[in-house]
């Protein structure tokens, strides 16, 4: 299969452990047809970073709309479906300053920490519909998916579950002298867990190289941050453990790209972990059955008036990084990707029942 | 007017609340929201926050905070947003609940509600069947209902035992079963199986929702001459040893079936003490429908394989019939 897009550089991957390689199609195979092309025209880095990041939150944005408001309702995606609408900037902002060797661990609104790693959206709408062409070939659902050979690791439901496995895989990264960061992403509420306590007091402790990224969306299911958390802020955490911690607006794309290279600096520099919080908001329910009338309605309005992907759109277009007809031309090639992939999925096939016994183990 | 399980454990709690002032709920979205499954909706309006106490993202300290208010003398009735999630309160109550008798002679009167099972498209974190982590645990008591009635009556029952009580809600029945209950108070013992179809050719025990598949089955088995007798344990522990060996007696065949995965499962136990009391009844051996030893898939078609139902019920009680 081809990759991914052409227009950026492509990764070389280093998995940590190749054995673990699983799954019998590879991560990054079945790319769609339909890439986009648009960063041809961007001149400056800055304004091909701006493109980059507008292609793939218009990614994810189509990707989770497709799942949540058609597919979701068509019964043709099953189960839990959680969208991180009007979050994109934090995944894409931040998952671009990874490197290859950099270890990633999504949480359930990050779906574009996958595209940039070079997954399709193909295997993404698979994965969601329970089919074999998914990550997980069937095995599990949604955002609940990994692939070592790109360095993703699946999360669990469990929240914050992932936060000392983080910590784990960058003490690796340092035992084997690879200069790798783990990116370790979850939501303000899951900073209640003693899982997330544990792995970030671990990760200080040990100056552990890792990049703790909470998307702060002011709810957990339907409880609201005053009931989460005694402290203001989820970066106030941050003292508790000596570990520097920084407040980013988190649907300002470039800011947290930023934010999230000065995080890398530091953590790979040897300095220990660092914490970012992406201020940002919910703008769906819980999942795809919540209406979310907890929530004031003045919000919906109030922060959509901030979305991410309006925003970097205006930007690029007052820095002159880049015209109207390129913002069109990348939402169109965006439609058609994933018109490709809906279709690749709906016709990749379902698990054979009588796979349900293999891979409980190595050797069995 | 019919109850459905799901307002059969809301009827349940909502009473004993109003009965009964040391009663509380704490949980994840229970407030406001009225719980993931709605089992609480409606509480906190009538009885406040103080009563209806939402948490943080922390299920350590629900089970933690719910000893230490048992221990004070009230009685808590924790919410797991699922049951999958009961692991990450688990040395809570394996080790401080469990325990607090037998070391020290202090009541734990506390229920855990965990919304488990599968055939709702959850994978593999929002479908498991985890009692038996607790069933091999001395010291806590286990229930899983199978009818509105059950639910209702165990709920209370589980409310105002004294010692730790892991009440296991299925989440396929909620909204799929329903019937008429009695007004009034009313509750169902802890530690009491049950009847539900009685039979004379061969015995199924069972539990939980495979109670409604059991029943299916025997139905089927019925047109072909088959006489099915089905039992509810309704409690896991303490284990009505009694009835599960009277109905073995009486049909001298037994098929154990449960939703849980197979080793280590329940049946491995009740076919223990099946063998242990009353082996010289049994005309046949002990067979087992239980779902495989793998994490509960997600797609459709390997759910599928791996939930035990009817027909593969039929198929094992057939052989066995035929024995
Ligand atoms: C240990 C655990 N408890 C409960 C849940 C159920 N649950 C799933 S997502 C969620 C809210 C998560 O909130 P937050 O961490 O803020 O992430 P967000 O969904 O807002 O992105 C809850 C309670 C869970 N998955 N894991
Ligand atoms: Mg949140």
């Amino acid at each position: 299969m081809t990759a991914k897009d052409s227009a950026f550089a492509p990764l070389v991957y280093y998995p940590l452990n190749p054995k673990l390689e699983v799954n019998p199609m590879s991560a990054v195979e079945a790319t769609g047809a339909e890439t986009h092309s648009a960063s041809t025209a961007a001149g400056s880095p800055q304004a091909e970073l701006a493109h980059k990041c507008l292609y793939y939150m218009l990614l994810m944005r189509e990707v989770e709309d497709r799942i949540e408001r058609k597919l979701y309702r068509q019964g043709k995606v099953l189960g839990g479906v959680y969208v991180g609408r009007g979050q994109e900037a934090i995944p894409v902002g931040s998952a671009l300053v990874a490197v290859p060797e950099d270890v990633m661990f999504p949480s359930h609104r990050d779906m574009a920490v996958f595209f940039i790693r070079g997954v399709s959206a193909r295997r993404v709408l698979a994965q969601y519909m329970g089919r074999l062409g998914g990550l997980t070939r069937g095995r599990d659902g949604n955002m609940h998916m990994g692939d070592m050979s790109v360095n993703v690791v699946s999360i669990i439901s469990a929240l914050a579950a992932t936060v000392p496995v983080a910590a784990g895989a960058a003490l690796a990264l340092r035992y084997k002298g690879i200069p790798g960061v783990a990116f370790s992403y979850f939501g303000d509420g899951s900073t209640s867990r003693g899982d997330w306590h544990e792995g970030v007091n671990f990760a200080s402790v040990q100056k552990l190289p890792v990049v703790f990224i909470c998307n702060n969306n002011q709810y957990a299911y339907s409880t609201p941050l005053n009931l989460q958390m005694a402290c203001a802020n989820v970066a106030d955490r941050g003292p508790a453990y000596n570990m520097p911690a920084e407040i980013v607006d988190g649907n300002d794309v470039l800011a947290v790209y930023e934010a999230t290279r000065r995080a890398v600096a530091h953590a790979r520099g040897g300095q220990g972990p660092y914490l970012l919080e992406c201020k940002t908001f919910r703008m769906t329910g819980h999942s795809a059955h919540d209406a979310a009338h907890y929530v004031p309605k003045g919000l919906f309005e109030e922060w959509g008036k901030l979305d991410p992907i309006v925003r970097i759109e205006k930007r690029l277009l007052d820095e002159n990084w880049g015209t109207q007809e390129e913002i069109d031309e990348l939402h169109a090639a965006v439609t058609r990707e994933v018109d490709d992939a809906v279709a690749w999925a709906e016709q990749s096939p379902y698990p054979d029942a009588s796979t349900l016994l293999d891979d409980v183990y190595e050797s069995q | 007017m019919s109850t459905t399980y799901l307002e059969a454990i809301r009827e349940g709690l909502w009473e004993e609340m109003e009965r009964d002032p040391n009663v509380f709920c704490i949980g994840e979205d229970i407030g406001e929201y009225g719980g993931a499954f709605k089992v609480t909706a409606g509480f906190l309006e009538h009885f406040g926050a103080k009563r209806v106490v939402d948490t943080p993202i922390s299920e350590a300290a629900i089970a933690g905070a719910s000893i230490g208010a048992g221990l004070m003398g009230l009685r808590p009735v924790a919410e797991m947003q699922f049951a999958d999630f009961i692991s990450c309160g688990f040395d809570q109550i394996v080790n401080f609940a469990a325990k607090c008798r037998y070391r020290w002679n202090a009541s734990v009167p506390m229920v855990v509600r965990s919304p488990s099972g599968g055939g709702i498209h959850g994978g593999p974190f929002h479908s498991q069947n985890p009692e038996m982590w607790f069933v091999r645990t001395p010291g806590l008591k286990v229930v899983c209902p199978a009818t509105a009635y059950d639910a209702k009556g165990l709920i209370k029952s589980a409310i105002r035992d004294n010692d730790p009580v892991l009440f296991f809600e299925h989440k396929a029945l909620y909204r799929k079963i329903k019937e008429d209950l009695p007004t009034g108070d009313f509750t169902v013992p802890i530690g009491k199986a049950k009847v539900v179809r009685e039979g004379r050719d061969l015995s199924i025990i069972t539990y939980g929702a495979m109670v409604w598949t059991a029943l299916e089955a025997a139905e089927t088995l019925a047109k072909e001459g088959a006489s099915v007798e089905v039992v509810d344990l309704r409690t896991l522990v303490p284990l009505d040893r009694e009835l599960i060996c009277e109905s073995v007696r009486k049909t001298s065949k037994v098929l154990l079936l449960h939703e849980d995965t197979r080793t280590g499962g329940l049946a491995g136990e009740l076919a223990a003490t099946i063998s242990e009391n009353v082996f010289e009844y049994l005309d046949a051996p002990i067979v087992r429908v239980t779902a495989p030893d793998t994490p509960v898939p997600f797609s459709p078609p390997l759910e599928e394989a791996f939930l035990p139902n009817a027909e593969k019920v039929v198929e094992k009680a057939r052989w066995l019939y035929r024995y």
